[in-house]
């Protein structure tokens, strides 16, 4: 290296620069396909599909096929689904962020017998994923009469020890003057955490809560399990109930409109609030 | 650490406590002592009684040759799931880490996959290799390649992981192109200006200096392989053929919902409780370490 460029001279520059865009351009294109392939085919008519090769530009058929999906759908209708997945994923996260808020407080803010032990209770939940303990969870939720209900797709996977752990570790960095300024007021610990500590968690609430409705929006075997009555299916376990058994044709535009409508609330919110969805990811893998 | 200020009285703090405490003993810790009691047992074909028969549950499974086939699989689709996402995401962030504007531009292009469900994912890949519609297998079909994963073990094997890394490159994106940036470029500067080219700056400083971050995509995404691809596989290939893509996490599900074999089922689910306590332990060691760095 003879010459040295004045700035950045690891960076690329010239025909170096073109080929890292080209490299990261295929890249994006590679990873965008999919979802390209899957929205063209809910634009196109079901001949269109059947007879491949299938066109690799949208056709005229976006309306109908979207408006079929949402209204009459296959076993149900699709909105019918996207308002149960919204209800589960908001349930989900809303449940998550209040029990573990409050049980971080607890935990940080209080001297009480057995404060160890149920740290370390609420630690042992990261080694009991839903998937691991399937047959006797569902045992129980159906023993409780929850099959095919909200409260049977929410409670089983509310509880959160990464919430927890989460907000302890936020509290810690809180300064003991502000918890000292607030006993020496007088104030009540319930005062001190909805007046200051709430407040002061926002934006931890903000990005826990995109990690959160991703996550229950993206469950697909508790749905599939407790759900069997199509009109409490969620859209992302719906899916897969679309296609018919045995031999028949799938209705593939409709299909392929449910899976684009499954994608998009979620990937709205990534998009749309990328900073608190990168600061929610780094902080829960902490 | 400790707090130094705290708040008097113990009832508070137990009621605070309550909800989440209520919560992971009926749907946490109850389930998880339902699935060891259960599998101390074998259920009459009737569903009337249960017969206890110690560790004869787990003897069984171990000299099963499904059952050790299973471990296998779940081996092989792991690592190769790590491996494919893992790669394709630090070839992108390396690229996007050599630009000097534009690299929050591609970020916003690559992250949002990690969105979509491993259903869904699923779902659009088995669009896109179906045997009858599919327009990457008819394309394929004209090159005189005859795609079958429906019939081929390797070809299952090998849609269930690309799906399954596709959207998992974003997530390893991220994060490789965060430890990226956080590397001095001082140092890489430095190594520049003694002569060292783009691959050996790689080899002998990134990577390296990189490890911590690797290390930690490592254990991150073996999990994700052995737990959250069961919405993938189950779209896709339902286990098939000849239960070639059947991880344990499937077997549990095919085993106690669709063979309703329950004494089995929970012998399964502790095990895999096991692997998930080491995965777990794994983690935490190394993040404990990853504080000191």
């Amino acid at each position: 290296m003879a010459k040295l460029p004045d700035s950045g001279m690891v960076e690329r520059r010239g025909a170096g620069l073109w080929i890292t865009h080209a490299g990261l351009i295929l890249g994006v294109l590679v990873i965008f396909f999919p979802i390209w392939l899957a929205f063209v085919a809910s634009t196109v008519s079901q001949p269109e599909i059947v007879r491949p090769p299938m066109p690799l530009l949208p056709g005229d058929q976006f309306l109908e096929n979207y408006r079929k999906a949402l209204v009459s759908g296959i076993n149900a209708p699709v909105a019918l689904m996207l308002l149960n997945s919204a209800i589960m994923a908001i349930g989900i996260s809303l449940g998550k962020i209040v029990i573990s808020l409050l049980s971080a407080f607890a935990i940080v803010y209080f001297r009480f017998p057995g404060r160890r032990l149920f740290f370390w209770l609420i630690f042992l939940t990261l080694m009991l994923p839903v998937e691991v303990r399937i047959v006797p969870t569902y045992e129980v939720v159906a023993g409780f009469g929850m099959l095919n209900s909200y409260s049977g797709l929410i409670f089983p996977l509310i509880a959160s020890a990464t919430a927890t752990f989460l907000f302890r570790q936020f509290f810690m960095t809180v300064p003991d003057e502000l918890a000292e300024a607030a006993r020496v007021d007088g104030a009540r610990p319930m005062r001190f955490f909805w007046d200051i500590l709430l407040p002061m968690s926002r934006t931890n609430i903000a990005a826990l809560f995109v990690i959160l409705f991703i996550y229950g929006w993206n469950q697909y075997l508790w749905p599939l399990l407790i759900t069997t009555d199509p009109s409490m299916n969620t859209i992302v376990m719906g899916i897969k109930q679309m296609f018919p058994s045995g031999d028949d044709v799938a209705d593939w535009p409709v299909i392929m409109a449910t899976s684009i409508l499954a994608m998009l609330p979620p990937v709205i919110i990534v998009v749309s609030m990328q900073k608190l969805f990168i600061r929610g990811l780094v902080d829960s893998e902490k | 650490m400790e707090k130094r200020v705290t708040f008097k009285g113990w009832l508070l703090p137990l009621l605070l406590l309550l909800p989440q405490v209520i919560i992971t003993a009926v749907f946490f810790f109850y389930p998880a002592g339902q699935a060891i009691y259960q599998s101390l047992f074998i259920p009459d074909p009737f569903g009337l009684s249960m017969r206890f028969v110690g560790l004869g549950n787990f003897e069984f499974l171990l000299s099963d040759p499904y059952y050790r086939a299973s471990f296998v699989t779940t081996a092989v689709f792991s690592i190769l799931v790590t491996v494919v996402s893992m790669g394709a995401a630090l070839y992108l962030a390396v690229l996007a880490d050599r630009l000097i504007k534009g690299s929050g531009t591609y970020r916003t292009l690559l992250i949002w996959p990690y969105a979509v469900a491993p259903a869904v994912a699923g779902v659009l890949w088995m669009f896109m290799f179906n045997t009858r519609v599919g327009v990457v297998s008819w394309y394929l079909g004209l090159l005189g390649y005859d795609w079958n994963h429906v019939l081929n073990e390797g070809e299952a094997m090998g849609l269930v992981v690309v799906a399954s890394a596709w959207g998992r490159v974003s997530y390893n994106f991220l994060f490789f192109l965060a430890g990226l940036q956080a590397i001095p470029r001082s140092v890489i500067e430095a190594a520049a200006i003694d002569g060292a080219h783009f691959w050996t700056r790689f080899r002998t400083i990134v990577f390296p200096l990189l490890s911590p971050t690797t290390f930690f995509l490592l254990v991150v995404n073996i999990v994700y392989a052995f737990f959250e691809t069961f919405g993938v596989i189950h779209t896709i290939t339902a286990g098939g053929p000849q239960q070639a893509t059947t991880i344990l996490v499937y077997k549990v599900y095919a085993d106690g919902f669709v063979g309703q074999d329950l004494g089995s089922s929970a012998a399964q689910s502790v095990i895999l409780l096991l692997v998930v306590g080491l995965l777990t332990i794994i983690q935490f060691k190394f993040i404990e370490r990853r504080v000191h760095y």
